[in-house]
């Protein structure tokens, strides 16, 4: 095993799910029998604000806080808090993310407006990038709300763990009802080229 | 067997693995979701009290018998607690106690920054910091050994990155030596008078003097020898940012921060080159190190304000930072009251009353946000009644009557219901609203005796809110419905019109609450575009299911998120137009 940390970021909207995919996230590295530490702050999540999560694992992890500019995959949930905390990401680093805008307060009022080509403001700064139309492969895979699981398959394909310790992972912590959707959604993220 | 757990979930395995008998919180973030785990373990008695203080004396009346005992809150409730926790110091313990204070730097979820370790010291007693959740773990249960063994209460400092933050733990088994409890008299000890608590002090300051030289060989006190040009003394979170910021530096990690270890500091001194201490927040272990006559660099470097990060610690040792991706200005995304929340009404009519509203610690506080923006005043749980006795004291009779206090159901309950006492008692003429949502909200929906409902979830008595005001001796007490926005108006302007003291309870819960039958959403609204005008009435309310849809060349329009809204019906009242209807 290298000693080399990898890092994700995953960023959103309190209340879109973003605790729980980083649970199973964490759930599969250990599995994987790697080390691993995971930070958030979650005291406001429910109530709209913008919600990040650091996931961490390798040999050895110290610090739970990716530190900034050394993020390996930023894995957002919504495009203007993904814009926003691009500088977790290294130069080069990799941006799955959700094709969903949700306007921010000041927005829902009229004060702002949301910002324009967000996703292409992405790619500029990121050239690998993957757009995920998360809403409506989640539709194709049984149930909407499946949308996280599809963007979850479409990561694990950028990260060198074995299927088999997510879909233990999944299994682990996903409820039986919502079972059978969410393994289809995450077979349908984990085909996305 | 290992599992990927929280601070706060590790801390409650070790006080199942250690024989805790009782668990007592008041909740507070970061430091919840250790009751919330507690609970898991039947063998232990976990229970919300109605504050901090109170929280300690259930454990230390469970102490004082032979149990083990967990007491947990954020490090503001310390403040609360701080009355028996300075005597406590002085008793000492027969069951061991540990106070777990968690400390919330950078202010994720607080109202001030304060450094709870300052307690260790200005109470005496000692203070394990974990640096992650297996030494979250493993210090609970050295926490008890050291509680039973020096007689003395233990704090168990965390942070909100130590309590929230997830790691690999192995989990153990509870010991087979759980105390039992019984009654054993000991007046000498346990009875604080004049003349027992002299003696007691002069053990106080024994066993800490004893405590810093046995701190000296404790494990959890350990030098790591590398590059000897640079040694940092560190403990915690901070521990972790250093090796990841600093991988060559030796370091003293200080797993007992009060009292400190000052031979093994002495030792490590004469060791490096160049000496720092890197923590968060106070200079508390810095100002401690240099007087005891060792040159060392601390807050010279790293700031007294904020969390640390890893690339905090980077930037202050003069480490090029990592280059990173610069981004535009963005609308900032802060929380907001739920679509159908019952606190959003209330605060419509407040602002449009122009009342000067004397703020408290809950979900409400986001009255302060625009478009609401109803929230003059917020300074600690329990403020807002006394708050506005002070100010009716001085004020002009006219401007007298803008005075309100909002409180929240458990907040009320907390330290509330004293300023009412008091507000009647002196006769201040101030109207008082309880927004009794049956929950405590902010936290994560907490039951709490107003609820009806405790943490073991067994039914049991609700406080009467109205019943209890009267028996106060508020004359007015009156219940409204806070989605009825000519009722809240109507009522409260009356009330604030009146020259004695007011309560007003509005009647509707937490659209989260988790309970059956407490909450029921109505029937989601839509906006009938063509009745809509565009005049914006309905975005005055701030809620997160409306959105302005902005059209070019004419006005725009407002738009429902069926998915979102509750059907509250708050946003109807407010169309002149009749163009807010239930969804077809």
């Amino acid at each position: 095993m290298s000693d080399k940390v990898t890092n994700i970021v995953l960023v959103g909207v309190g209340g879109q799910g973003i605790l729980l995919a980083a649970e199973i996230l964490s759930e599969t590295f250990m599995l994987a029998g790697f080390d691993v530490k995971k930070s958030e702050i979650h005291g406001m999540s429910q109530r709209g604000g913008s919600v990040v999560s650091h996931v961490r694992y390798g040999k050895e992890v110290f610090s739970p806080m990716v530190p900034e500019g050394e993020g390996d995959i930023l894995f957002g949930f919504e495009l203007m808090e993904s814009y926003r905390y691009l500088s977790l990401l290294k130069p080069g680093g990799t941006v799955v993310v959700n094709d969903l805008c949700i306007a921010p307060p000041s927005v829902l009022v009229g004060q702002e407006t949301y910002p324009a080509d967000m996703a292409l403001k992405i790619q500029e700064l990121c050239p690998d990038c993957l757009l995920v139309d998360g809403q409506n492969l989640a539709i194709q895979a049984g149930n909407a709300r499946a949308a996280n699981t599809v963007l979850l398959g479409a990561v694990s394909k950028r990260l060198d763990i074995e299927e088999k310790y997510w879909i233990e992972a999944i299994e682990k912590m996903v409820p039986k009802k919502a079972l059978e959707v969410n393994l289809k959604a995450f077979q349908m993220g984990r085909g996305l080229k | 067997m290992k599992e990927i757990l929280s601070g706060n979930e590790a801390i409650a395995r070790g006080a199942y693995e250690a024989g805790v008998k009782v668990a007592c919180a008041y909740p507070g973030t970061p430091s919840t979701e250790i009751l919330e785990n507690t609970v898991r373990y039947r063998e232990i008695d976990s229970s919300w009290a109605t504050n901090e203080k109170v929280a300690l004396e259930v454990g230390i009346g469970a102490s004082f018998v032979g149990a083990r005992a967990l007491v947990t809150m954020k490090h503001v409730g310390v403040n609360v607690a701080a009355d028996p926790l300075f005597t406590l110091s002085y008793t000492g313990v027969n069951g061991g106690l540990v106070l777990v204070c968690a400390d919330d730097p950078e202010l994720h979820s607080s109202q001030n920054e304060q450094d709870s370790r300052n307690y260790a010291k200005f109470a005496k007693v000692p203070m394990l910091e974990p640096g992650d959740s297996q030494e979250c773990l493993e210090f609970t249960k050295l926490a008890y050994e050291i509680s039973e063994k020096y007689d003395t209460p233990v704090l168990l400092r965390t942070t909100t990155r130590i309590s929230h933050s997830k790691s690999v733990v192995n989990l153990g088994e509870r010991t087979d030596l759980v105390r039992e409890a019984k009654i054993e008299k000991n007046a000498a000890k346990f009875v604080m008078l004049p003349g027992n608590a002299r003696v007691r002090h002069v053990v106080v300051e024994d066993r800490t003097v004893q405590l810093s030289k046995d701190g000296c060989s404790m494990p959890i006190n350990r030098v790591e020898m590398r590059d000897a040009k640079v040694g940092v003394i560190t403990a915690g979170i901070a521990y972790q940012h250093v090796r990841e910021a600093l991988p060559e530096a030796s370091v003293l990690k200080l797993g007992m921060v009060h009292p400190l270890p000052f031979d093994l500091i002495r030792e490590f001194a004469a060791k490096v080159e160049k000496l720092y201490v890197v923590e968060e927040l106070d200079p508390f272990i810095e100002e401690q190190v240099k007087a005891i006559g060792i040159p060392v660099i601390g807050k010279e470097i790293i700031s007294i304000c904020g969390e640390l990060t890893p690339g905090r610690v980077r930037k202050a040792f003069g480490l090029p930072e990592n280059a990173q991706a610069t981004v535009e200005k963005l609308p900032a995304r802060p929380p907001n009251m739920c679509p159908g929340c019952p606190h959003r009404g209330v605060f419509y009519t407040l602002n449009q009353l122009k009342a000067y509203v004397s703020g408290d610690i809950g979900c409400y506080t986001l009255g302060f946000m625009p478009p609401l923006s109803a929230m003059d005043t917020c300074v600690c749980m329990g403020a807002s009644i006394g708050m506005a006795t002070g100010a009716v004291k001085v004020l002009s009779p006219e401007e007298r009557k803008k005075v309100v206090a909002v409180i929240g159901d458990s907040t009320f309950l907390h330290t509330g219901i004293n300023g009412l006492m008091d507000m009647v008692y002196n006769k201040g003429a101030a109207t008082v609203i309880i927004l009794d949502n049956r929950i405590t909200a902010m936290t994560g929906r907490q039951e709490n005796p107003g609820s009806g409902h405790t943490l073991m979830d067994d039914p049991t008595n609700a406080v009467d809110f109205e019943l209890l005001c009267k028996a106060i001796g508020v004359k007015n007490v009156r219940t409204i419905n806070p989605l009825d926005l000519d009722e809240c108006r109507t009522v409260i302007s009356e009330e604030m019109e009146r020259p004695e003291t007011s309560v007003i309870i509005t009647d509707k819960p937490c659209v989260l609450i988790k309970r059956e039958g407490i909450f029921k959403a109505g029937a989601p609204l839509q906006v009938v575009e063509d009745s809509c005008t565009g005049c914006r009435a309905c975005l005055k309310i701030g809620c997160p299911a409306i959105e302005w849809v902005p059209s070019s060349g004419k006005k725009g329009k407002a738009h429902i998120d069926p998915l979102l809204c509750n059907g509250c019906d708050v946003c109807s009242q407010l169309c002149k137009f009749s163009a807010i209807q239930e969804a077809k």
